[in-house]
């Protein structure tokens, strides 16, 4: 295993000090070392925005803390979801007294984690919404999608829901934003090969050279296929094939495109991507309003991409445009 | 042989507890890398491991150990595994603190109250291939040896084929919950890495206790 390490095991609380560190003018430490907040947090009479999750995903969860974007989040061991406390923690943190969101990814430690801290937070006073991503659209068929997992798409509904909350809306306006941005987006990945925990020390399941994991999770859960590696052109229409349908996106519609790497592949392989996916997606008469293109959501060192679509109507256009200051995300 | 211990005396089967878990470190890890991400025996050894550096050097019995250790995965390990080990843990700390003497009856109500607790908080049922197939058959064998008027002794041998034989059983069940559920029929097969843990738990808690008797 070729990586940068001390005791593996201090892996998430090293890279939080040197986050920290780094990024002194976007976040903040707090009583709770496993919770980050925003410079500015909490903002008197804002809705407070927050997430958590696993580490190993950067530049998600505390790259997308900071203006206009998430005002906490906690953070969880390697693929591991953060504690019930470290979740209340961040809620405290964000709250400007007008009530926080909890927006995250549907994963069942998250799940009994985030429940728990709402119920403690409630017997402390503090209220508390949540809206639970379900882009992934390989992780359950259609009729089930309450059971889908979050992913990429998650960072679209933060930059919703975070841009409701600054431009002054209530708890109720920031998860109707949320969850209407989560409901309009639709993810799948491909992976080309495992990740590896550093504390594990080797990879815990294979792909094969020469072939790829079709609908692969963002811990490596097992795709809906594994078939023989593609071209790029080959593996943009294998992944519209997937997403276009199941929204679905048609022409006419105006769309955000968001092609994450998943950690190991060069990013300059994510433009070659990109190139495809805008062929494809033009030639349908979808309008590409925002793309983006970058390692957003990454997982470990696994080589492979995500490709998530969201379909804008005015509302959602309004927010996705705000300008936003984030590690993981600067927009003007 | 006793047919009950003490609480006071109890620091014995915690240690038990936390060495069974880090020895099974890498095994768990493996069991979980088949369907789930891996982590499930650095995370439990990590939570178990801390209570250990805390609390060896300390006297405690064996309600407050529960607690104590209950509290560390609830609140500084997280993922899915801290709130349920908690939640059972700290409902089996709850139910039996006032206790001086622990025998098969109190035992018995301390395992079905952690595993009551458990279920405020999932939905698992036994055969949805979670630890619940492991812990419902455990807490069923001490209820079924009370009733028979078992000694405490022979009730956690038949507690720990119970429990073995509920780990055994999720190899051949499609997983329902968690995240190997996404996989369907194809989490047959493979052990379900919270059964096992859990079995590994109850076997070290047994064979800890059955030392005090």
């Amino acid at each position: 295993m070729q990586r940068i390490l001390n005791n593996p095991d201090n892996i998430v609380d090293e890279m939080l000090e040197g986050f920290l560190k780094t990024h002194g003018d976007i976040v903040k430490k707090t009583s709770n070392p496993r919770v980050v907040a925003a410079k500015a947090a909490p903002v008197q009479g804002k809705v407070g925005v927050v997430t958590g999750g696993g580490s190993g995903h950067k530049p998600a969860f505390i790259g997308y803390v900071g203006k206009n974007l998430c005002d906490a989040a906690a953070v969880g061991e390697i693929c591991s979801s953060p504690t019930a406390v470290a979740f209340l923690d961040a809620f405290k943190a964000a709250d400007g007294g007008a009530g926080v969101a909890c927006l995250y990814g549907n994963y069942s430690g998250d799940n009994m984690n985030v429940k728990m801290a709402v119920k403690m937070a409630k017997k402390e006073g503090l209220t508390v919404k949540t809206v639970i991503a379900n882009d992934d659209v390989a992780s359950a068929p259609k009729d089930q999608r309450e059971k889908r997992r979050g992913v990429a798409g998650e960072i679209l509904m933060w930059k919703c829901g975070g841009a409701k909350a600054a431009k002054g809306g209530s708890l109720d306006e920031v998860i109707a934003a949320a969850q209407k941005a989560i409901d309009n987006t639709r993810s799948v990945g491909i992976g080309l090969t495992p990740c590896t925990l550093p504390a594990v020390g080797h990879p815990n399941f294979e792909i094969k050279d020469g072939t790829m994991e079709v609908g692969i999770g963002h811990h490596g859960e097992p795709g809906i296929e594994v078939c023989p590696l593609e071209t790029a052109a080959q593996m943009a229409k294998r992944m519209t094939d997937i997403v276009l349908p199941d929204y679905p996106f048609e022409s006419g519609d105006e769309v955000v495109v968001l092609v994450s790497g998943l950690g190991a592949t060069p990013v300059m392989e994510l433009y070659v991507l990109y190139n495809e996916v805008e062929k494809i997606l033009t030639e349908k008469g979808i309008k590409i309003h925002k793309p983006l293109v970058g390692n957003y959501f990454t997982s470990l060192d696994m080589m492979g991409a995500t490709l998530t679509i969201m379909k804008l109507d005015d509302e959602l256009k309004e927010l996705i445009d705000m300008p936003v200051y984030s590690m993981g995300l600067k927009e003007e | 042989m006793k047919n009950s211990f003490a609480n006071a005396e109890g620091k014995s089967i915690l240690l038990k507890m936390v060495k069974a878990i880090q020895d099974n470190k890498a095994y768990l890890g493996d069991i979980d890398g088949l369907i789930g991400d891996g982590d499930h025996g650095m995370n439990m050894n990590k939570g178990f491991t801390v209570f250990e550096e805390r609390f060896a050097d300390q006297d405690f019995g064996f309600t407050e150990g529960l607690d104590d250790l209950g509290m560390i995965l609830l609140n500084e390990i997280g993922g899915s595994m801290g709130p349920i080990y908690g939640t059972i843990l700290m409902g089996m700390a709850e139910q039996g603190e006032d206790l001086e003497e622990i025998g098969l009856e109190e035992f018995s109500g301390m395992l079905e109250h952690g595993l009551s607790e458990l279920q405020t908080i999932i939905e698992a049922q036994v055969g949805d291939k979670t630890l619940v197939d492991t812990l419902s058959p455990a807490v069923d064998s001490l209820k079924k040896a009370l009733e028979q008027g078992e000694t405490f002794d022979k009730a956690l041998d038949d507690m720990k084929t119970a429990a073995e034989a509920g780990r055994d059983s999720t190899k051949d069940l499609v997983a329902k919950f968690g995240r190997s559920s996404r996989l369907g029929e194809r989490s047959r097969g493979v052990l379900d890495a919270g059964a096992t843990s859990c079995c590994l738990i109850l076997c070290a808690m047994a064979d800890g206790i059955k030392e005090l008797l």
